[in-house]
């Protein structure tokens, strides 16, 4: 039980892990992960890498819609243009990982800032509408401009690898994809914590009184535009590695809601909620799958319902949590932090 | 014009006199920073309109460094609009806003800001989902300068403005206004009296030289009313700070203000000391006279 | 009459029927945004529903089409009343991310269910209407074009007339013009955001027959809702003359882009994205759209 955690200093009160618990526990999923890759088995090593690559697109959304209130439903178009930039840079051109994932990050980080730009006049709704634009019109150029995109067809890629190390196992690739997440979550509670991601909330909950304040609305929103599209690229670059492979239907509108929808699972404006819900949305439909599986000897056509039923139980989870738990998991596991800190002297 | 203003306009609110802060220097008698023989903002020929309704014609206002000056009328007089137009929310059709020798009519919000105009807001436009002490580091926005990048990596220098901040803001601000216990607070969560607290708070956090203060104590208890009122006088003693501020208490701006000026269907209809305001008899007609009977 | 004035007035009249379908579409997004102002996303799910009650209706027992027409509608008003009660109130007043998110959600339960119910394949309606083509002068509508577009004019009609002209419709408007005021008068407002979801989902139910018609019928048939967002947004989100003619002009313009461009394009079809970039371009100029209402922003 925590009884208080007093603070000798506004220094160790500003830090991201304030607890000598949370310290501790953040070592102990540290060496976790490490080891993982060694132990665990090829599905679950593939979920975990999938579940880095969509917790790391997801985060960039939450940066936009969770800190500054913006809606997209284009995220995954973003992606897409990191993903084909670091498709094409290592393929073309023969570049290393190191090189072409970031510059597939920058190029999404120019593709935020055009389509953010009209933010400063829309918003709500008509900037809903307008990312969805976005995503529909760069759907379009990816499956249309053949002669960079390679079509439907898409372009594949060489494994990534480094000195000569190649990185084409989901064992090896898992320390690349686990990584770089990592970092770009620190960095994002980096963000929240300083004038920047408090300028970010300040224009979702009260952008008029922000900018008198003086906050600049336009920079402010764009920036956040481009940070979440960096991170969304970053996330389409490590797809590339991860499956070797990019396809203009690896980034569809459901992607986009995919990302949406772990954002409101997790906790809107919540960092730590971002990999709740990425872990919740990505396990629950594999549980449904081993569910029909089993289903299968007492009634056989049980597996020909899975996939409709995913999508049931997708929307259900959305509705229902924005109807009862509007926070997300984040708040949940608040509240469960909450009960058993005091427990068991007070319920 | 409300009968708990005009209930206010007869109440005597004592103030109590300035505290000295933990053995800070105590700044007494000529506010620091600022002269008094100057202009420190003034407004000329202001005329607003909104589709063809006129909220402010021509109005005139010159408002000297280091006074306190307060802006009254009846409701729908055009008192925000005037503040609103002071800050930039909204651009007069018409008309001139100087601040410190700067024509600063065409610049934007942030920037006059920057420029060290800050404000409160009638019905506290603070962040919601923020704690108290975001709501008022994000005051500082403007004097910060670390770029985005260098916070998101945290770089040293990003990291050394940031506890500088804090410092700051906790020396000067939390402290001062005593709501140092609530930083962690979510301010959705405060009582309405704080709200008003913090909204202040977040505009001192911007080390403005003049501070528009819209109806800083409306909704107050008497108790929450004076300690506002300190503050007020405070902020303008230790600090220099020149403070306009629209009120109904009546009690409030007769003891802070200067000089008032007097508003009336967007135009201005009187300017002077409380005194000369309280005689002045078309104040009398257009404000008090429709209630007196 | 030259080939080419042909080739142009064909397309000039596939637009309009196009368009016209567009209109009745984006007619269920105005209902339900001009009283509620919410986006409904799942619209094209309660075509794709109003379809199947149909087809049911149909094949299960062999309803004539007009009952089956009036089945489905009926079906649908129950299916948007409970929609409002159940899913939209408890979201009254949220922010606007949720009540988007919450209709997006409700989309993948309709389309789960449906494919469930019905099977992803596709069906169509039995025949329905006379077999020969129409001839309007030179040109050659299908007749399977030309009466759903029939039942779509008469369907857009309806409701705008409705709107005009009944207690009902002059409530809503009310409403949609300012809720306060309106509940001051004493209309009762729930009621209100009650009768606009069952009305939009009724206007969604005739649209997916219509497009059922066309086009058979299939769980992917609410794929179009997401098609009408740049007529709504160009005819004005809370306007029912700019559904119209917004539905018009865009439906023109993807004929015209489909019969001019494409053929130069080598595969590509400058028709799927023609009313997107519109959409864009609408969002920057005016983004209320050509006959939507402005809204000012207050502090």
């Amino acid at each position: 039980m925590i009884i208080g955690n007093h603070k000798e200093s506004y220094a160790s009160d500003e830090a991201i892990f304030r607890t000598p618990a949370t310290r501790a526990w953040m070592g102990i999923a540290a060496v976790a992960a490490l080891v993982f890759p060694f132990v665990a088995g090829d599905y679950l090593l593939y979920l975990a890498n999938l579940m880095a690559v969509l917790a790391l697109g997801a985060l960039g959304l939450n940066i936009l819609i969770g800190f500054t209130g913006q809606i997209s439903l284009g995220h995954a178009a973003f992606m897409g243009v990191g993903a084909y930039a670091t498709a094409i840079l290592a393929s073309r051109f023969g570049l290393p990982f190191w090189i072409s994932i970031p510059a597939g990050g920058a190029l999404a980080t120019g593709a935020g800032m055009v389509v953010g730009a009209p933010s400063l006049r829309i918003k709500g709704l008509y900037l809903a509408i307008a990312t969805l634009s976005a995503q529909v019109i760069f759907e379009w150029i990816f499956t249309n401009w053949t002669s960079v995109t390679g079509g439907i067809r898409g372009l594949n890629v060489a494994p990534a690898s480094i000195a000569g190390f190649r990185l084409d196992t989901d064992e090896r690739i898992y320390f690349l994809i686990v990584g770089v997440t990592v970092v770009h979550f620190l960095l994002a509670t980096n963000l929240r914590r300083s004038r920047w991601g408090r300028a970010f909330v300040a224009v979702r909950d009260r952008d008029v009184a922000a900018e008198i304040v003086g906050v600049n609305l336009f920079r402010t929103k764009i920036l956040a535009f481009m940070v979440s599209s960096y991170y969304a690229g970053i996330a389409g670059g490590l797809w590339v590695y991860f499956t070797k492979v990019v396809t203009p239907e690896t980034f569809p509108l459901s992607l986009s809601i995919q990302f949406l929808a772990i954002v409101i699972v997790g906790g809107l404006g919540s960092i730590k909620g971002t990999v709740y819900g990425t872990v919740f949305m990505t396990l629950v439909p594999e549980l449904l799958k081993a569910g029909t599986g089993l289903a299968r000897v007492v009634w056989p056509t049980a597996q020909s319902y899975l996939f409709p039923l995913r999508d049931v139980v997708f929307g259900l989870l959305i509705v229902v949590f924005l109807i009862f738990e509007p926070h997300g998991l984040a708040e949940v596991w608040n509240r469960v932090k909450r009960f058993f800190s005091l427990w068991p002297f007070e319920k | 014009m409300t009968r708990r203003a005009v209930i206010g306009a007869l109440r005597i609110t004592r103030i109590h006199a300035p505290r000295n802060q933990h053995g800070k220097e105590r700044m007494t008698g000529r506010p620091v920073g600022e002269s008094e023989d100057r202009d420190i903002l003034s407004v000329e020929g202001l005329s607003l309109s909104f589709g063809g309704l006129a909220a402010l014609t021509l109005v005139d206002l010159s408002v000297r460094a280091g006074s306190v000056t307060g802006i009254i009328g009846p409701n729908g007089a055009g008192k925000t609009s005037l503040l609103n137009c002071i800050s930039g929310f909204y651009r007069p059709q018409r008309g001139r806003v100087t601040f410190d020798g700067k024509d600063v009519t065409r610049v934007a919000p942030d920037r006059r800001a920057g420029l060290g105009i800050g404000r409160t807001f009638q019905n506290v436009a603070l962040f919601e989902g923020m704690s108290v002490l975001d709501n008022v580091k994000l005051g500082a926005h403007t004097r910060l300068s670390s770029g985005i990048l260098s916070t998101m990596a945290f770089t040293p220098s990003a990291r050394r403005e940031e506890l500088r901040l804090r410092e700051e803001v906790e020396n000067e601000v939390l402290d001062f206004l005593e709501i140092e216990h609530l930083r962690h607070r979510t301010v959705g969560s405060l009582a309405y009296g704080l709200q008003k607290r913090v909204d202040l708070a977040r505009a001192l956090a911007m080390r403005p030289r003049i501070l528009l203060l819209d109806e800083p104590v409306a909704g107050m208890n008497e108790e929450e009313t004076e300690d506002m009122a300190r503050f007020i006088l405070d902020v303008r003693e230790e600090r220099g700070v020149t403070i306009v501020l629209i009120e109904h208490d009546m009690g409030v701006v007769m003891d802070l203000c200067d000089r008032i000026a007097v508003l009336s269907f967007g135009e201005r209809i009187a300017l002077g000391s409380p005194d000369e305001i309280r005689r002045d008899p078309e104040v009398i007609r257009a404000y008090l006279g429709e209630e007196a009977a | 009459m030259s080939e080419g004035l042909v080739h142009l007035l064909q397309l000039l009249v596939s637009g309009v029927v196009t368009g016209g379908i567009y209109a009745l579409v984006a007619m269920g997004f105005v209902v339900v945004y001009k009283a509620t102002r919410v986006i409904n996303f799942a619209t094209g799910e309660f075509m794709m529903l109003g379809a199947f009650f149909a087809w049911t209706a149909m094949s299960a027992v062999q309803a004539p089409f007009v009952v089956a027409l009036l089945v489905a509608v009926a079906a649908s008003a129950l299916l948007g009343m409970a929609t409002e009660r159940l899913v939209l109130r408890p979201l009254l007043g949220q922010r606007t991310i949720s009540v988007i998110m919450v209709t997006i959600g409700l989309a993948a339960i309709f389309k789960g269910l449906a494919q469930i119910a019905w099977s992803g394949d596709y069906r169509s309606y039995p025949a329905i209407f006379p077999r020969a083509p129409i001839e309007l002068g030179p040109i050659l509508l299908p007749s399977r074009q030309f009466y759903p577009f029939l039942i779509a004019v008469g369907a857009i009609a309806l409701v705008g007339l409705g709107f005009r002209f009944t207690r009902t419709g002059v409530a809503m408007r009310a409403t949609a013009d300012d809720q306060m005021a309106a509940f001051g008068m004493g209309i009762d407002i729930r009621r209100i955001f009650s009768l606009s979801w069952s009305l939009a989902a009724m206007t969604a139910a005739v649209a997916g027959i219509v497009v059922g018609i066309i086009g058979g019928i299939s769980p992917q048939l609410g794929a179009i809702g997401l098609r009408t967002f740049p007529v709504v947004i160009l005819g004005g989100l809370d306007s029912i003359g700019g559904a119209l003619v917004g539905g018009v002009i865009i439906g023109v313009l993807e004929n015209l882009a489909g019969g001019y461009v494409d053929p130069l394009l080598d595969g590509a079809s400058l028709k799927e994205v023609v009313p997107f970039v519109v959409l864009v371009f609408t969002l920057m100029v005016r983004p209320y759209g050509l006959f939507g209402t402005r809204e000012v922003e207050r502090l």
